[in-house]
């Protein structure tokens, strides 16, 4: 356990553990867009630094992505001095100037003031905002079908070659995890496509819609050993069954009790 | 042949040393960058033709030999004849009959091929004597230009693996640790930080494995240090690994060289390969029980993956991607194990403290920046080439006396170190001198060694415009600062040069490159704006010149130049055939005119008039 002083005030942590952690914990808001709790901190955004310092620093202080540094005794934190604002606002400002149609950079820059950006709106931008959340919760599931290529300005997001990503196993959670909503995806009644791949969809035995992509089931079969049948109903359906077990377990304790 | 003992190692030693002595002429042909760019590799097949036909009495075809870089590139081809360092400079393939037959021959000067020194009109048959040279003090060259990279026994002859020997049989790891922290020696690769420390950080981490790696992926422009170490003198650089795995306990290391080095890599493949065959490498290395190997990793060319962190996961074999380094590479570094990562310059370098000590190195250089440095000369200077100078010495001395000043008549304006993170200093600020924590202070730094000077003619804009767009595209892209903060920087930095800018967006920039260089991840962003932070801090008045008066002084920007002829015209008609859209009419012996509307400001016809008749303003 060590101890830590958040703007004046001294609070506890388990050493090691995160400063955006912290901070989140003792209520404290800060921005941030890359960060998600299933997926590890890579500091990509900028948006959650602060100040640190230590005593014996005599003064000197610097900034640091606060998803990304391990507490330690002693360290002085502050959250919203005029640089760490400042910082926060310019980044806003620069992923406005990218992000132009994005409803959530938009929120954000409006709650910093900025409803224009400063800069050039950037002609070939689109809505991503570079977090790495889709290519970082596609590692946790152990399949890696996307990643980011190029550099510089011009990296995207994307499957080898642009083609259809041979691992890719259609089950959404780059599109469900992506911050800014920028990962599209259709379904038919029976396919779904995402980054221009096809999938067959299983589809629920009781009532029709849609359960998960074949692939998916598969690789969960395999990986995670969940039976078969668990993917023949959907979750509504399943939801109805149990609740249904559920009623006449209560009716014939009723009945039982009578 | 393997060496395993310290007593074989010896007498190997004297036994390549009478080899060459042997040879009483040698003939040196650099086969360096820029002379190899001037088939300086038929001139080499030239020379060993010739002189195996003729069977001189005074020299053998094996005396015959290539070299690395020997420095003074802008006089190259270059063939230097030792023992006497006769200096042949612009040597063409024609000359080399003329040269076996006058001097191997004869014993005679070809006096056309030999250097005239444009400011003194003295002409110099040793090298040595040669401003350029006289003034250096080689320490980390001092092998490339006198040896032939590809034999070992050159190498050893001239004292190569000296140190090692020493080290494994007289010195604790530990004592070389010491020596080198006494020594002052700092990381040649720019950061300046003390190799020593590093050294001992990584001794004392708790690890099965550790690894030591050679960063030599020189990215910035206008820098060929580390390439001219790689290709000249590679054993050096393995040498000063081997000391340094010895002093942390590692027994596994890379070197990282740029596929657009192709030379280095096969230079440093074959040094490795040599020795491996005579046990200077690999295995119970001089039969000591200390184990090494290094392997070459080929980077893809990123200027990123120059950074310690993103060149780790580019060895690793994944993207080159900085990470954040709250924890340093020294302590989880490659495989998330203790890694040494030094510079070629900088293990060049070893094997020199550890024979001579570290108290002879601490006496050259200046308190804080000891010993010599490496650069290389490019841009608007007359003696472009690579030198090696004691720190401490000034910008003026390096490019007037030894870098010759500036050619065709022009003015010194600035010159930038330490490549596109680096910065200009203008003319007020030659008289600094060269080390670490002064450059820095005076918003440059030391950088790799790159040296970029420019005259007059050159607009510092542009020359921001040019190294943020270099940034631009090098930029990883993992963070926003770096990847959107320069990208709008350079929008900005262009429309200044356009004359379309205000001085609100000056104002932008400067607010803008504060957080980019605060907020960025890694090195290459946190000094991203430097090129825009330093020419406005020492050429406000040209930006604002471009913004308030629509004016490029040094005539370089298109859209706020135009091209017009003057009376001094004879009407040659020689801007006429050179302009690409026949924006100039006129008749033989008339003055010409040029049509704004048409003319696209190329500059054609202002590089090709020999009158001084073609003015920009």
């Amino acid at each position: 356990m060590v101890h830590i002083t958040i703007n004046g005030k001294v609070v506890k942590a388990a050493e090691g553990e995160m400063l955006l952690t912290v901070l989140k914990r003792e209520g404290i808001d800060i921005p941030a867009l890359c960060h998600h709790e299933a997926i590890e901190p890579t500091g990509n955004c900028r948006l959650c630094m602060v100040e640190i310092s230590r005593a014996e620093w005599e003064g000197w202080k610097k900034h640091v992505t606060s998803c990304l540094y391990p507490v330690e005794d002693g360290l002085i934190v502050n959250t919203h001095t005029p640089e760490v604002i400042e910082i926060r606002k310019t980044i806003i400002d620069l992923q406005l100037a990218n992000c132009p149609d994005s409803d959530v950079i938009q929120k954000m820059a409006e709650e910093y003031g900025i409803y224009k950006t400063s800069y050039e709106t950037v002609p070939e931008g689109d809505n991503c905002i570079m977090c790495y959340a889709c290519t970082r919760i596609c590692e946790v599931l152990g399949k890696s079908a996307i990643s980011a290529v190029m550099r510089g300005h011009k990296k995207v997001i994307a499957p080898p070659f642009g083609e259809e990503p041979p691992d890719c196993i259609g089950c959404l959670a780059c599109a469900q995890i992506c911050p800014t909503n920028v990962i599209p995806w259709t379904d038919t009644d029976s396919t779904r496509t995402i980054w221009k791949k096809t999938f067959d969809l299983i589809t629920c035995t009781s009532c029709g819609k849609a359960v998960i992509t074949k692939d998916f089931a598969e690789y969960l079969m395999a990986q995670r050993q969940i039976p078969k049948e668990y993917f023949e109903t959907c979750d509504e359906c399943k939801r109805m069954a149990t609740a249904r077990k559920m009623g006449e377990i209560v009716t014939k304790a009723q009945e039982a009790a009578l | 042949m393997r060496i395993d003992s310290i007593a074989k190692l010896s007498q190997w030693r004297q036994e390549c040393q009478a080899k060459l002595a042997a040879q009483k002429r040698k003939v040196l042909v650099c086969l360096g960058p820029g002379c190899l760019a001037g088939g300086s590799d038929e001139i080499l097949e030239e020379f060993k033709r010739i002189v195996a036909e003729k069977k001189l009495a005074d020299i053998s075809v094996e005396a015959v030999k290539k070299t690395g870089c020997h420095g003074f590139c802008a006089r190259g081809p270059l063939v230097v004849i030792e023992p006497e360092g006769i200096f042949y400079s612009k040597v063409k393939k024609a000359n080399v009959a003329e040269i076996v037959e006058t001097t191997l021959e004869k014993g005679k000067l070809v006096e056309k091929l030999l250097y005239t020194d444009p400011r003194t009109d003295k002409t110099y048959t040793d090298y040595k004597e040669i401003p350029f040279y006289a003034r250096q003090e080689r320490i980390s060259l001092r092998n490339v230009g006198q040896i032939d990279p590809d034999e070992i026994g050159e190498y050893v002859a001239r004292g190569g693996y000296a140190a090692l020997a020493k080290v494994l049989t007289e010195m604790k790891p530990q004592d070389v640790i010491d020596a080198v922290s006494q020594s002052g020696l700092r990381g040649r690769g720019g950061g300046g930080f003390p190799t020593g420390r590093k050294w001992a950080t990584c001794a004392r981490e708790e690890s099965d494995i550790r690894y030591v790696l050679c960063n030599g992926d020189e990215g910035d422009p206008g820098a060929f240090m580390d390439r001219c170490i790689m290709e000249g003198d590679p054993h050096s650089v393995l040498e000063g690994m081997i000391i340094c795995a010895y002093a942390v306990g590692s027994r596994e290391g890379y070197v990282y060289v740029r596929e657009e080095y192709p030379l280095a890599v096969i230079n440093m493949q074959k040094a490795i390969d040599a020795a491996h065959e005579c046990g200077l490498l690999g295995a119970n290395i001089l039969a000591s029980g200390f184990s090494y190997d290094i392997k070459i990793s080929r980077g893809g060319g990123a200027f990123v993956c120059g950074e310690s962190s993103a060149l780790m996961r580019s060895v690793a074999g994944e993207v080159g991607e900085p990470r954040a380094k709250y924890i340093r590479s020294v302590v989880k570094g490659l495989h998330d194990k203790p890694t040494v990562l030094n510079n070629v310059e900088t293990y060049a370098t070893v094997p020199v403290i550890m024979e001579k000590g570290a108290d002879w190195f601490r006496s050259i250089g200046t308190e804080k920046s000891t010993g010599t440095k490496a650069f290389s000369l490019a841009g608007k200077v007359r003696n472009t080439g690579l030198i090696e100078v004691p720190m401490g010495i000034s910008l003026r001395e390096i490019i007037f006396d030894i870098g010759g000043g500036i050619p065709d008549g022009r003015e010194f304006k600035a010159v930038q170190t330490g490549g596109p993170s680096g910065g200009c200093l203008p003319a007020d600020k030659l008289d600094l001198p060269v080390d670490f924590d002064t450059l820095t202070r005076a918003g440059s730094m030391m950088g790799s060694g790159g040296m970029i000077i420019m005259d007059d003619r050159t607009c510092a804009v542009d020359v921001a415009r040019y190294f943020l767009n270099f940034l631009v595209e090098e930029s990883c892209g993992k963070c926003v600062p770096c990847r959107e903060g320069l990208y709008q920087l350079h929008k900005l930095c262009v429309k200044i040069c356009e004359g379309k800018a205000t001085e609100n967006d000056l104002a932008l920039m400067e607010r803008l490159s504060k957080v980019i260089q605060t907020a960025s991840l890694c090195g290459l962003g946190q000094s991203g704006p430097n090129p825009f932070v330093s020419t406005v801090q020492y050429f406000r008045d040209e930006y604002l010149a471009h913004i308030r008066d629509k004016k490029c002084p040094a005539g370089v920007c298109r859209e706020l130049i135009t091209y017009t002829i003057n009376d001094k015209c004879t009407g040659c008609l020689a801007c006429i055939k050179v302009c690409p859209v026949d924006a100039i009419t006129g008749e033989k012996k008339k003055l010409h005119v040029i049509d704004q509307e048409a003319c696209t400001r190329c500059g054609s016809c202002y590089a090709v008039c020999n009158f001084d008749a073609v003015d920009i303003v």
